[in-house]
């Protein structure tokens, strides 16, 4: 189930908006294609993110895959759970499994990412 | 066909159940304007030829000398079970364990192995292995770069010189500069790191700098002051590599004790022949938070879904197969069965037996020092050494020649070893292991002695005849 | 956890009791022999290494390598390894003492017989490949390719050409190619393959420029088939002025009929450990190898063995040729491994050399027939391969769930090392396998047989397939605890967590 209230790149994030501040992660989809995952690198806070660029590397037992930033702002926390269990982010992508807040720098790039039907649509043919 | 089984009946089976003729017809994909032209190679050899050529060119080696060579590679006493177990067909015809399941031998003498250098080192990630002292030593400024996000190395000339070329290759790859660090040249710290040196080098706050390496024994077989190098580096920020030498961790303070982050060094002086200069044994190992940078395999423990222990190669998305070109090095193999004559080696003498390795050698050292002080060459520094040291020879390049040919490789000419270093010139560097004898030393010093005509008063010819 | 099972071992530190003799190698120091180190440098806490007698220590080992697969124990069909039969006259010839106790820093007048050696098989590997001169200093593959590649950035610099900052790497290429770029300062430009495998030429002009400075080709390729359009993407990549690096990990397929050198590559490197049987250790060492056209000579790495006018023969002197990149590694070479390669190709021979090339193709081809013939796994690549074969589980997937790793763990339990599986990465599912030529045709049958077989077992007992391998010594490993908590050294209440002590 794709959780409608987010919104998605095709690089499988997902962003949670309140405000000028969001939540972001990966989706359910890309967690099983990576399999087993055991190991996120995430950025510091105040880190500056640039919408598409990479922030980050998640890897997987057999894979590795960079993190890309649904939209522009700074970082304002990484998910520190997610060194003790990264695990995680498999068994709850879009809760638990959260890797980064950040503060948005232009709330309307988010305009430009897909919506949950977008997203769902997406993985479908893939 | 030399080593393979197809008779010509098998050759034509299988053309025939291609539906082909010839063996040819599969090469025709290749154009015709690159076909091969014909290989100027020998005729191909019986083994009994081949077994007489190889006698005969081994023969051709003079390794009948009494040697005192060291510098970065020794001769030690190979206990027979080392080979023994690499001779095993299971672990030496192997690949590489990527089916764990039927791999566990591999696997586990390698975690063995990993643990071993983790108790002689005190830290506690220990690389599968590098190709060698040198590119481990390159390697581990590397990832002081990575860490740091710093792009500049401080390098004592305590390090290696070939590891210290080996480092400069590797970082003729990209925006990353080293700066040599210079040994003190007189007075009770003579050839050992330089520290005011070093301090004024960390001080520049427009080039900040990643790691500092440095060497115990050092190039010229001297202690350095590892504790107190390893104090300035951390307090510019940066990390502190030693470049260590595996036997001398039995008896000289290790890596973690003074504070390095990362080790390197070469693994030749445990159970590894010398070979002309390999396979040898690249030691790298670092600190935990350090796991992520550190290149090449790692093999942790596991257990099965039935619960049984097993172990497996791990952390592999750091590794270039997945990480590919982001990956922080290209290796893609490890000096496996170099790996595995290590931890034979090191648990074959034990705790005690390695003590005794690195003990006796000292002994020996100093046994050779004074006898060839007595020759006519006193030690070039005053220092405390191990088992190596450098002697003060005038026209050493000369001398060493003129030993050769009475059976006594007199270690290495220092201006050999650093050419370009002015100070090095009349020196010659040597060291003693266990496997030195004292009619070794005593056949050099004679030789020595000879050849300087040192005994004060006495003409040369009188004093070789005197002394035999 | 447990140790359980036949032959598990404990580790060398579970078989550790204080006082059990290791045996009296050496005799005994002086009690005074370290009193003249400073105190400051002496080791306090001494490394808490195992005591283990002689007689335990051999069991250990013996046993724990009767946990393990080797050439020497069966077939070991894996895709771009090459793991033909390592001769034993080669472990002979390395172990000969004139060989083995030679230091490397020993003056060039006590080594004339390594160096003779060597000086052969550099020359041999050039009359091989067609290229005008050899390297033997870089320890493994992957160390060829960064040496490889610093000769061709140095070649570049030397005409004063900085602009080169890319290297073009199919996307079927092994993971060393683009962390190879990496290592010497490239960026990597990815050429996707065409639907007939080789590389995508439009893609190739269309990224070949001013900033490549070469394109790195596996030729055969890893989906085992020659690059046919070669003569064409050497002849692009000389006129755009960058150079052509053939990666030499297929050397098995073209032994006699294909010298790079010959068809214009600029520098390669050679896997001995592959094609030319040095052991592969449980994964290293080897030794790789590099050949280059006269242009590329004065870059290669310091230093060179020569011949003197006298026959004799001596090492480069530091300083020598300035051109050089300098040194990849500590000493001259792998020699202990040099020696076994020089042993294999001079047992060969040229025609030697080209019927083992000619037998492993003939066999990968043999093979790729038995399993094309059923259809029950698909075999891309119409058309011969070289000495390798892609086959792909994708269908049995779709049909059954199994997958390719499922097949691979089930081949265990028929008594095969599996394939090189999931690579190269373009082809889904995918099994790369390459018999050699050293395989009897019953193998090849019966390897076949088993697989086809598993095939079988995937439609009517698929539980069988996905939950080998049932007689290894191990079962299935838990991989992913592994890498989220490593344990990576022994420690006394050392532990797996989350598995039972």
């Amino acid at each position: 189930m794709i959780p409608s209230d987010l919104r998605y790149t095709k690089e499988h994030e997902w962003i949670r908006v309140a405000g000028d501040e969001a939540t972001v992660g990966i989706t359910q989809h890309a967690a099983d294609q990576l399999g087993d995952i055991v190991f996120v690198e995430l950025p510091e806070p105040g880190h500056r993110l640039e919408q598409f660029a990479t922030f980050g590397v998640v890897e997987s037992v057999k894979a590795v895959s960079d993190l890309f930033a649904p939209v522009s702002g700074e970082v304002l926390e990484g998910n520190a759970g997610l060194n003790a269990m990264p695990e995680v982010v498999n068994s709850d992508p879009y809760g638990a499994g959260w890797m980064l807040r950040m503060r948005l720098s232009d709330p309307g790039e988010v305009e430009q990412l897909l919506d949950a039907a977008a997203y769902e649509a997406l993985t479908a043919e893939g | 066909m030399v080593y393979g089984p197809h008779t010509p009946d098998d050759r034509s089976r299988m053309l025939a159940a291609l539906g082909i003729a010839s063996v040819d017809e599969l090469f025709e994909v290749i154009p015709p304007a690159v076909r091969a032209r014909p290989m100027d190679l020998p005729p191909g050899l019986t083994e009994l030829e081949l077994m007489a050529r190889l006698r005969t060119l081994a023969g051709h080696n003079r390794v009948d000398l009494a040697s005192f060579l060291g510098a970065g590679v020794y001769r030690h006493h190979l206990p027979p079970v080392v080979d023994q177990v690499l001779l095993r067909g299971e672990f030496y015809t192997a690949y590489t364990p990527y089916q764990p399941e039927i791999s566990q031998g591999t696997l586990q003498t390698i975690y063995e192995y990993q643990s071993l250098l983790a108790e002689l080192t005190g830290l506690d990630v220990v690389s599968a292995s590098h190709y060698d002292g040198a590119t481990a030593t390159a390697e581990a400024a590397l990832m002081t770069c990575r860490a740091t996000r710093r792009e500049r190395v401080l390098v004592s000339r305590g390090i290696h010189p070939q590891a210290r070329r080996t480092l400069e290759t590797y970082f003729g790859g990209g925006d990353l500069e080293f700066d040599e660090v210079p040994l003190v040249t007189e007075g009770p710290d003579a050839g050992t790191t330089d520290l005011a040196a070093l301090g004024r080098l960390l001080a520049d706050p427009a080039r900040p700098v990643a790691g500092v390496l440095a060497a115990q024994p050092n190039v010229l077989g001297l202690l350095e002051p590892m504790a107190e190098i390893s104090r300035l580096t951390h307090a510019a920020g940066a990390l502190f590599v030693a470049a260590v030498e595996p036997i001398s961790l039995a008896v000289l303070a290790p890596p973690a004790a003074y504070g390095a982050d990362i080790a390197a060094g070469e693994g030749q002086p445990l159970g590894i022949p010398p070979q002309y200069g390999g396979p040898y044994l690249g030691i790298l190992a670092c600190r935990d938070s350090l796991v992520r940078q550190i290149p090449g395999r790692l093999i942790g423990m596991t257990s099965d879904e039935e619960g049984r222990r097993a172990y497996v190669m791990t952390m592999r998305a750091r590794e270039q197969d997945i990480r590919r070109e982001k990956a922080a090095s290209n290796i893609c193999t490890n000096q496996a069965l170099c790996a595995l004559a290590a931890a034979v080696y090191v648990a074959a003498l034990g705790p005690g037996g390695l003590r005794d390795v690195a003990a006796t050698g000292a002994s020996r050292a100093a046994e050779l020092a004074a006898a060839l002080e007595e020759a006519g060459a006193p030690r070039l520094h005053p220092g405390a050494y191990l088992n190596e040291f450098a002697v003060r020879v005038p026209d050493a390049v000369a001398v060493h020649r003129r030993l050769l040919r009475r059976g006594i490789l007199a270690g290495i000419p220092l201006a050999e070893l650093e050419p370009g270093d002015p100070s090095l010139v009349d020196g010659l560097l040597v060291c003693a292991t266990e496997c030195t004898t004292p009619e070794e030393i005593e056949l050099f010093a004679w030789a020595l002695r000879d050849e300087l005509g040192a005994r004060p008063g006495v003409p040369v010819a009188a004093s070789a005849e005197g002394v035999r | 956890m447990s140790v359980t099972g036949p032959k598990l071992q404990p580790t060398l530190f579970e078989l550790s009791g204080s006082g059990r003799a290791a045996g009296r190698r050496i005799p005994a120091p002086p009690a005074d022999a370290l009193d003249r180190l400073p105190a400051a440098a002496r080791r306090v806490i001494p490394a808490a290494l195992p005591e283990v007698d002689e007689a335990s220590l051999v069991r250990h080992y013996v046993n724990l390598s009767q946990l393990n697969w080797g050439v020497d124990t069966g077939f070991y069909p894996l895709g771009s390894c090459t793991m033909k039969y390592n001769p034993k006259v080669n472990e002979w010839a390395a172990r000969l003492n004139g060989f083995a106790a030679l230091h490397p820093l020993a003056p060039d007048e006590t080594a004339q017989g390594t160096l003779e050696l060597l000086w052969e098989l550099e020359r041999d590997l050039a009359a091989i490949s067609g290229m005008d001169a050899v390297t033997l200093q870089p320890a493994a593959g992957a160390h060829g390719e960064l040496t490889g590649i610093l000769v061709v950035r140095a070649y570049h610099r030397a005409r004063g050409d900085l602009e080169r900052t890319e290297v073009l790497v199919p996307d079927s290429a092994h993971g060393t190619n683009p962390a190879t770029a990496s290592m010497a300062g490239f960026r990597t430009v990815n050429i996707p393959s065409a639907p007939d495998g080789g590389i995508d030429l439009d893609a190739f002009r269309a990224a070949l420029g001013p900033r490549t400075a070469a394109i790195m080709i596996t030729n055969p390729s890893t989906l085992g088939l020659f690059e046919r359009r070669i003569v064409e993407l050497i002849e692009l990549v000389h006129a755009a002025g960058a150079l052509a690096y053939m990666d030499g990990a297929n050397l098995n397929a073209i032994l006699g009929r294909f010298r790079p050198g010959d068809a214009g590559f600029d520098v390669m490197h050679f896997n001995v450990h592959k094609t030319f049987s040095t052991p592969h250790g449980g994964g290293g060492p080897g030794a790789g190898p590099v050949g280059v056209r006269a242009p590329l000579i004065p870059f290669l790495p310091a230093p060179r063995v020569l011949r003197e006018p006298d026959g004799t023969f001596r090492l480069e002197r530091e300083g020598e040729r300035p051109a050089s990149i300098g040194r990849v590694r500590g000493h001259v070479g792998s020699v202990g491994i040099l020696v076994r390669a020089w042993a294999y190709i001079r047992a060969h021979g040229a025609d030697g050399l080209r019927e083992v090339s000619d037998d492993a193709v003939l066999a990968a081809n043999y093979l790729r027939g038995r399993l094309a013939a059923d259809g029950a796994y698909e075999v891309p690549y119409p058309g011969p391969c070289a000495h390798e074969f892609i086959a792909s589980g994708a269908g049995l997937k779709r049909a059954t769930g199994v997958r390719t790793l499922d097949v691979a763990k089930r081949l265990i339990d028929k008594g095969y090392h599996p394939p090189t599986i999931y690579f190269p990465h373009t082809v889904d599912e995918a099994m790369l396998i390459e018999p050699t030529e050293t395989e009897r045709l019953e193998t090849l049958d019966a390897f076949a047989d088993a697989l086809l077989e598993i095939a079988r077992e995937a439609r009517d007992t698929p539980e069988l397939v996905t939950s080998a391998p049932h007689s290894a010594p191990v079962r299935r490993l838990d991989e992913a605890t592994a890498a989220r908590q490593p344990n990576l050294r022994w420690r006394p209440a050392s532990i797996a967590p989350g598995a039972d002590a």
